[in-house]
Order: C-alpha cells, then sequence, then structure tokens
C-alpha cells in the first residue's frame, strides 16, 4: 500500500528582546548559572508577572507577517507541571485566545509551485530554565538548576498539518526562519535553540481522508535533523502498520546520533496541564490602532522585495531569491544599485565574488569588508572602460585584504587600462614585425593565429590593453 | 492611658509633642508582647532588636521634624508579606526555614514612613482558615474569651491589636480573612478593592480575590493605614492606576441622606440572636444618624461558598505549586526527584491546604474544567452583576460580617463545611471584587464582640469608611477593651 505523510510543525522562536517576558533581567546567552534572576523569573513567594511590551510588539509583527488575524483580547495561560527548570510549578503561556490566530504561508513546493500552508496559532509564552549535570553542578553526581533562561520570550507557532513530506516541511520552515530572522525578532540560530521545532507526524493511506494517529516529536534542532527525524518517523509508522501493528499517539524524542526517534512519553502518560487563565495578568487589549501602527512600521517582507527585484529591476526569479535570502543581503543590494544602477551587474557582482569571498572567509553579508559603495565604484570603473572586467577581479581581491577604494587600488598598482589607439598601434606593430611568420600564416587563411597575436599584446601591455580595442585593431592591421 | 492602648493618631500626637519616644513606645510594646503572648500566640516572630533599632532611628526622625504620620509607630504584620531578612512562614511548615531576599511593596511603604516592624503575625497556613487553627506555629486565642478563636486566617493581626500587642496591623484578605477576624476580636479591619493595594511580596493563596488591608483600633486609623498602603504597583498587573483620596479629610461628613443597603439574602433566619440584636441596634442608630434604608437582593449570595471554593482551591493549587523543595523551604531527604517532591509537599503542607490543593487540581483537570472552574466563573460573574445592580440603588451596603460571634478552639476544626460556611458573608465580596470593612457593634451575652460589616461600591473606600466613623462616633463598642 502506498501512504501519505501528514505533518505539522510547532516551532519555538526565541525572541530577540534586551530583557525578559515578565521581568527586567537580561536575555544575555552564556552567562554564570543564576546571574541573570530576580524574584520573578525565580519564581519565589510573593513575586508577580509584569508583561514586557517589547514581547507583544515582536509578536504582532509575527503574526502580521504570517497573514494571521491580530486577537483584541488575548489571555494568558498557566501551563500546570512539576520539573525543576520549571519553578513556579506552572509555565505562563497562552491557551484559549493566543495573540495570532489563523494565519498561512505560501511555499515554493515541486516545480515552483506555491503551496499555501495553514498557520493555526502564535502564542507568547516564557522559557523555562535548565539542568545542568555532574561537574558543573558543583558536585560530579549531582544536578543543578540553572535559571538564566527562565522566563526568556518566546513565540509558538503552530501549523497545520498541511505538510505532506519532509521536503515540504523543511521548505516551511527555512520561510518562517527567513521571516523572523527578516524582521529582526529572532536570531535564528538553531544550534542555541533559539529557533527549534517540534514536528507532529502521522501517515494515511493515499487517497484516504481520516488521519492516522500521530506522533509528536521532541527536540529537533537543525534543518537537516528535521528532515531525518520526519523521514524516519514515516518508515516507522509505515513498518508498523504494515507489520500488522498500530501506531500510537506518543511523545518521541529524536536522536541526532542515530538518527531515529525514541518513545519519550505514551498517550496515558501524558501531562493534564490543567491550564486556567493567569489570575496575575490581566487580558492584553490590542487596539485596531496599535495594529495599525505596527503593519505601518513592518519592513517590506522577503516575498514582496523578491517580486520587486523582478518587476522593477528586471532580474530573473534565480537572482531575486537569491538576493533576498536574508534582509542584510538583499539591503547590500539595494544600496549597491543605489550607487550603480546596473542591476544585473551589482546582482552578478553580489552572487559571485562578493558570496565566495564571505563563503571562504566565513564573513556574515552584515561584516563585509567591502561596502555596498565601493562595489558600485569597482563597477563604475569597468563600466567606463578605466579597468577590464578581468581587472577588476585583482581589484576586488585587493579590496578586500587592504580596505582600501578601487580607485586607490587602481591608480597604486598603475592598473588602469590601456585604450589610446595610438600607443596599442604601436604595440601591434612591433609585435607583427616580430613575428612575420605567424602574420603570413594569418594571411594565408589560419585565423586560429589571431588568439596568439592578443596574448602577444595583452602581455607586452601587461594585461593594461582593453581588450576590445585590441581585437578591432589587430584585425584591421592583419587583413592588412 | 498606657502606651499600647494608644491609636495611632494618639500614639504619632504624643511622640511629635515629645511625651515619649518612639523608642520607649517600642519597648513598651515588646515587653507587652512578651507578657501577653503565653495566653494569646498572635506572633510566629517577634523581631525586637530590629525593632528597637528602628525606633531609635525614628526618634532621629521625629527630633529632625521629618515626620511621617507613621514614623516611630510599632506596627505587627502578617506573616504572609515577604519581609527582607525576616523569615516568612505563611503559618507553613513547608517555610519554616524562608528569609526573603526582598520586601512586599505594602510593607515597604510602612517601613518608608519610618514605622516600626514588631514581628510577624501568626495565621492559617496560607491563609487557608477561618479560626487560625491551621498554623503550623500553634493556635492563637481570642483575646476575649481564650477558649475561642480569633478567625482568621488573620487571626493574629486582628488578636495583636485586640490584645494591645500591636497599635495596628496588617492582614490579607481572600474571602473574609481581614473583616472575619476583625469582627470576631473587636477591632476595625478593612479589605480594600481588588487592585487598590499591590499583592507584590505578598504570598498567594487565591491570586484573584486576595488583597490587602488594614486592622485598627479605630476607623480613623484605618482610613490613614489605607491611605498609606493604597496605589499603583508597576510590579502588580492587577493593582490598578486611580487617584488615591486622602481618606481621613471625608470622614467626619456625617452620613445624612446616605442609601444603605439591607441585602434580604443576609438576615436569614438562622442568624445567631446576639449578631441580630447588634445588627438591629446598628439600623436604628444610622437611622438616628440621618441615613436611609432600603431594602435590596443579592439573588445569587447562595452559591457564592460553592463558587469561592472552586476558585480559590483552583488558584490555590498552582499558587502553591512553587513550594517543590528545589529551590527554598522545606526539603525532605529522599532518592529522587519523584519521591522528594512527594516527601517533601507531603511534610511541608497540612492537612487544609492539602485538602485545598486537592479540590482545586480536580476542578483544573481535564474532562471536569467546563463543569467546574469555567462555571464557576460565569457564577461569579453572576455575582458582581448582583452588587453593580444592587449598588445602582444604594450608597452602601450594611450585613453582618459573620453568622455567629467566634466559636470554640477545636469546635469546627473537623467539619470543613462547617468552617467554611463560617464566611458566608464575607466571601462574595471578595468574589464581587469590591471593598468591605468590618467595624465593632456590639457584644453577644457570652462577652464576645460582633463586628457589622460595611460593604462600598468599587474603589469607594471613601464612603464606608465615612459610614463607619459616623458610627464609632455615636457608638462606644470600639473603646471597650479585652482584659487578660
Amino acid at each position: 500500500m502506498k501512504y501519505q505523510p501528514v505533518i505539522g510543525l510547532e516551532v519555538h522562536v526565541q525572541l530577540l528582546t534586551d530583557s525578559k517576558i515578565f521581568c527586567g533581567c537580561s536575555t544575555k546567552f552564556g552567562s554564570e548559572p543564576n546571574t541573570q534572576t530576580c524574584p520573578v523569573c525565580l519564581g519565589l513567594p510573593g513575586a508577580l508577572p509584569v508583561l514586557n511590551k517589547k514581547v507583544v510588539e515582536f509578536a504582532i509583527k509575527a503574526g502580521l507577517s504570517t497573514n494571521c488575524s491580530i486577537t483584541q483580547r488575548s489571555i494568558f495561560a498557566r501551563k500546570n507541571y512539576f520539573y525543576p527548570d520549571l519553578p513556579k510549578g506552572y509555565q505562563i503561556s497562552q491557551f484559549e485566545n493566543p495573540i495570532c490566530q489563523r494565519g498561512w504561508l505560501d511555499i515554493a513546493v515541486d516545480g515552483g509551485e506555491l503551496k499555501r500552508i495553514g498557520i493555526t496559532r502564535i502564542h507568547m509564552e516564557e522559557d523555562a530554565g535548565k539542568l545542568v549535570h555532574g561537574e558543573l553542578s558543583g558536585s560530579s553526581d549531582g544536578s543543578g538548576v540553572d535559571l538564566n533562561r527562565a522566563c526568556t520570550p518566546l513565540l509558538e507557532v503552530v501549523s497545520e498539518p498541511d505538510l505532506r513530506s519532509s521536503d515540504e516541511a523543511v521548505i516551511y520552515l527555512k520561510r518562517l526562519h527567513q521571516i523572523v530572522t527578516w524582521l529582526g525578532i529572532c536570531d535564528g540560530n538553531m544550534e542555541e535553540g533559539s529557533f527549534r521545532c517540534d514536528a507532529n507526524v502521522s501517515v494515511m493511506p493515499v487517497g484516504s481522508d481520516t488521519l492516522g494517529t500521530r506522533a509528536e516529536i521532541k527536540n529537533i534542532n537543525s534543518f537537516k535533523f528535521v528532515k531525518q527525524a520526519i523521514e524516519y518517523e514515516i518508515q516507522r509508522q509505515i513498518d508498523q502498520i504494515e507489520d500488522g501493528g498500530k501506531v500510537v499517539q506518543e511523545t518521541r524524542l529524536f536522536d541526532p546520533n542515530s538518527g531515529t526517534t525514541r518513545s519519550m512519553r505514551s498517550k496515558e502518560e501524558a501531562h493534564d496541564y490543567r491550564y486556567f487563565p493567569d489570575p496575575d495578568l490581566v487580558p492584553l487589549v490590542i487596539s485596531d490602532e496599535w495594529v495599525e501602527r505596527s503593519r505601518q512600521a513592518l519592513p517590506e517582507l522577503p516575498e514582496q522585495r523578491r517580486q520587486r527585484f523582478m518587476d522593477e529591476l528586471g532580474l530573473p526569479l534565480y537572482d531575486a531569491e537569491v538576493l533576498t535570502a536574508n534582509r542584510a543581503l538583499a539591503d547590500y543590494f539595494e544600496a549597491g544599485i543605489a550607487a550603480y544602477s546596473n542591476a544585473k551587474a551589482v546582482a552578478n557582482w553580489i552572487m559571485g565574488e562578493i558570496t565566495r569571498a564571505l563563503n571562504d572567509s566565513g564573513t556574515a553579508i552584515e561584516a563585509c569588508p567591502i561596502t555596498p559603495g565601493e562595489l558600485a565604484a569597482l563597477l563604475k570603473l569597468i563600466d567606463n572602460g578605466t579597468i577590464s572586467g578581468k581587472m577588476a577581479k585583482i581589484v576586488f581581491d585587493e579590496m578586500w585584504c587592504s580596505g582600501k577604494t578601487p580607485q586607490a587600488i587602481v591608480e597604486d598598482k598603475g592598473l588602469v587600462q590601456l585604450s589610446d589607439s595610438n600607443a596599442i598601434e604601436n604595440i601591434i606593430d612591433e609585435i607583427m614585425a616580430a613575428n612575420a611568420g605567424q602574420v603570413n600564416e594569418y594571411r594565408g587563411g589560419k585565423e586560429k593565429v589571431f588568439g596568439f597575436f592578443v596574448g602577444q599584446v595583452m602581455k607586452a601591455s601587461r594585461g593594461r590593453a582593453n581588450p576590445s580595442v585590441v581585437n578591432e585593431l589587430l584585425l584591421d592591421k592583419l587583413r592588412g | 492611658m498606657s502606651i499600647f492602648d494608644m491609636t495611632i493618631h494618639e500614639l504619632h500626637a504624643a511622640l511629635q509633642g515629645k511625651q515619649i519616644s518612639s523608642l520607649e513606645a517600642t519597648s513598651a510594646m515588646l515587653e507587652r508582647i512578651e507578657a501577653v503572648e503565653p495566653h494569646i500566640g498572635s506572633f510566629i516572630t517577634v523581631t525586637a532588636e530590629q525593632a528597637l533599632a528602628t525606633a531609635k532611628t525614628a526618634d532621629q526622625l521625629i527630633a529632625s521634624g521629618e515626620c511621617d504620620l507613621l514614623t516611630g509607630i510599632p506596627l505587627a504584620i502578617k506573616d504572609i508579606f515577604l519581609t527582607e531578612g525576616v523569615r516568612t512562614t505563611c503559618g507553613s511548615r513547608i517555610l519554616h526555614n524562608f528569609i526573603p531576599p526582598y520586601s512586599a511593596t505594602s510593607w515597604e511603604k510602612l517601613r518608608d514612613q519610618g514605622a516600626v516592624l514588631l514581628g510577624k503575625l501568626n495565621q492559617d497556613e496560607f491563609a487557608m482558615g477561618s479560626s487560625n487553627e491551621s498554623s503550623a506555629y500553634g493556635i492563637t486565642r481570642n483575646p476575649w474569651d481564650r477558649t475561642c478563636i480569633p478567625g482568621g486566617s488573620s487571626g493574629g493581626s486582628a488578636a495583636a491589636v485586640a490584645a494591645r500587642e500591636a497599635v495596628a496591623t496588617l492582614g490579607t484578605d481572600t474571602g473574609g480573612s481581614i473583616r472575619q477576624p476583625a469582627s470576631h476580636c473587636g477591632c476595625v479591619g478593612l479589605k480594600p478593592t481588588y487592585g487598590r493595594v499591590s499583592r507584590y511580596g505578598v504570598i498567594a493563596y487565591a491570586s484573584s480575590l486576595d488583597q490587602v488591608g488594614p486592622l485598627t483600633r479605630d476607623v480613623a486609623d484605618c482610613a490613614a493605614m489605607l491611605r498609606a498602603l493604597a496605589g499603583h504597583d508597576p510590579k502588580d498587573s492587577t493593582s490598578v492606576d486611580t487617584p488615591v483620596p486622602d481618606y481621613s479629610a471625608s470622614l467626619s461628613q456625617g452620613v445624612k441622606g446616605l442609601r444603605i443597603g439591607l441585602p434580604k439574602e443576609y438576615f436569614i433566619d438562622g442568624l445567631d440572636p446576639d449578631v441580630q440584636k447588634a445588627m438591629d441596634d446598628a439600623i436604628d442608630t444610622y437611622r438616628r444618624l440621618g441615613a436611609e434604608f432600603v431594602d435590596i437582593s443579592l439573588p445569587h449570595t447562595d452559591y457564592a461558598v460553592a463558587t469561592y471554593y472552586l476558585i480559590a482551591t483552583a488558584e490555590a493549587s498552582s499558587n502553591l505549586a512553587r513550594y517543590d523543595g528545589v529551590r527554598f523551604g522545606h526539603r525532605a531527604e529522599a532518592d529522587g526527584l519523584l519521591e522528594m517532591y512527594t516527601k517533601s509537599r507531603s511534610e511541608g503542607f497540612g492537612s487544609e491546604v492539602k485538602r485545598r490543593i486537592m479540590l482545586g487540581t480536580y476542578a483544573l483537570s481535564s474532562g471536569y474544567y467546563d463543569a467546574y472552574y469555567v462555571k464557576a466563573q460565569k457564577v461569579r460573574t453572576l455575582i458582581m452583576n448582583d452588587f453593580i445592580s444592587a449598588f445602582a440603588n444604594v450608597d452602601v451596603m450594611l450585613t453582618p460580617v459573620a453568622p455567629t460571634p467566634a466559636f470554640k478552639i477545636g469546635e469546627k476544626i473537623d467539619d470543613p463545611l462547617q468552617m467554611y460556611l463560617s464566611d458566608i458573608f464575607t466571601i462574595p465580596v471578595n468574589l464581587a471584587g469590591t471593598c468591605a470593612m468590618s467595624i465593632p457593634a456590639g457584644f453577644s451575652v457570652a462577652g464576645l464582640p460582633i463586628g457589622l460589616q460595611l460593604i462600598g461600591k468599587p474603589f469607594d473606600e471613601e464612603t464606608i469608611l465615612r459610614a463607619g466613623f459616623a458610627f464609632e462616633q455615636a457608638t462606644e463598642w470600639h473603646t471597650r477593651k479585652a482584659t487578660i
């Protein structure tokens, strides 16, 4: 039998606020354990949460960028369970009436076709702390609790079960990653857990419209692992059914070392979280004006920008897609074309030389040593014939290393292109005189020798001769 | 007049007039506490050394003329308020070793005026109880009759005022925990409107119902204490940002023309005859003072106790989850995590607390949530609406505080339902979120105090204080003293 996988993703997005969601403590990563805590995030008796407005602003941005409606009166709820990293014995989250509801994202699937993936909801919540085992905890066999991360703001983005393959899941996840980093609300760092994902996976016979029993897979922290975990899980469920068994509803843990998933807890062992509205926080009322202000303040999103690059600048889809992979790259490109209007040339250089150099040196576009203005200046030098494209690459490398302007490099190295016809003519005359044999060969019909002459002229001019002038004059002279 | 009989205003005048120093007043209070405590048990912790040090500082302030009303006044507060560096138990064994690193906003406000902290007062464990019998630190006795309970959960706060162990005290009121003990001990006790006083640093029992308030010798002191406590606190999202009136300024405006509602559901057949008589007398007094009475109805009163015991316990079951032995408080010796949780909580909590945690956990459980918690919230809305409708026609309401005077120690401890019913007249006010005050209004044949409850509109503490003050001026109940 053929099976159809059905996948939904729950993505946790850690927000880039300076302070925590319900207290003023810093959210900085990697500090000494328990140095960024206060009575509120320690869950001390008597402490009360106060909502960080920035978190709400970020949530609204995320919602508007994923076509959600913003809930006018949203509610915080307590999710109750015991664990040592959860200081209050409950997590403040949202349950009924989350801040964003009913959105969608279009993703490009096989052959560039667009597919709409529903977003059920986006809600705000606080992160838990983390457990530290062994030596770090202060005793070799003990465990400690580090509450620096407790109360760090998260968004949970829950998709509809609209994804049909691991590839679709990865495309959707990348799209979401692109948006939250583009908005500047998340650093997108998957290794540090700033962007992490749980996957709900089930399978059903192709053609069926009854969903199979799903398993929830936790702890997936890279795009590669998402693909791996989902594919493993799909096959595991199919094998289970084919062997005459049944898929049970459970929570499973992905093990990146083996690429497999294993059962964490069954439905029977599932927590009853006893959600109820948190009486310490008043309902969050978001006015239409607030939503409108946020909408106005939204940056142009990747999709819109890509379309504009195609419509207004005439870039092909591939270029537009690459240049809008992240906001900094797109901004770089735009700054470049502001100084030099040949968009295709700027695009080629960014996708070519700049990207190569960034990759080779492991540099982010934000830290690119060559400014868009300097790149534009380089392209202008090619355009006005000062240097050739080939020379430009030498200049580029020098710019990258020294940080000098292209004009300065061209002057310092005497790289100015030789376009003066008289000077080139003189060189040609000398070379033809010195190679009479080859001249005769050419004139006898052996046109291949032409390349030899070009090479000789370029060599004699130490590469500075303008190639098109050389070509033109050589043809003239050789034909006699 | 002996020092410990003075009100805040009297002592303040004496301090300013240099008839007495704060150090003398504080020392006298500490001696009084030492003498009386073996018979009463109002305190869990007495902070003598700290009190004397604060008193000395207060005397310097008074000498320099930089003196607030509360500067140098010896106060005591319920052990539910966090006090930086001073053990805070909330009446529970699970916090027997808890020394808070910060202080409650409400206590900070008094401290910043230079008030002297005598110590932390006994209470029902986690404020769950109506008799102070559920404290892990011993019972508190009623100063008027030591075989009786003082009421609860702020029993220590009321007993300390009645036994002259503090000039005034702080309590908290979730379902009557200030008003009922104030009534039983013959002092003034005010539960402000929800949101009027910050809850930050007050150990939570039921967050949507808890409110901080003063217990005092008279209404004027109560008004002054509320003025000091009230106001928006950025650390408490549920505290409300509305101006705080000068409650003392309007006290003496009288009650002529004041419309007082008598909710028929509060004057039931089973009402104790002594309580009934005190109410009848109070109504006569108010009539003489020119108030008008209006018969009103709060039709959902019958459902209040049931509603309260679902909402309060649901919130409590979650609020008390943090007492898990991991970071502070009592931790039992155990082999694994689950055993550590179970043993710490089993050993740390008393039976009433356990009962309420279980009730609340049940009410929130999947499959029962709609039938219990959600339904209770709906009824709560109906009860609120009862008050809104009734207040359209009256300025305040007058009711008994409790159906009976203080009962005997041990009388209801094994019958939770009977115990819960002692709060039937106070609970609806918490559910409605409005303000109410208990003032002394008579004595039973057996000599126990009886309080009367004045219920006001939300954020209109001014009117109940004014009505209470008028009553106090016309009667002498508040001047009687318990002899110990």
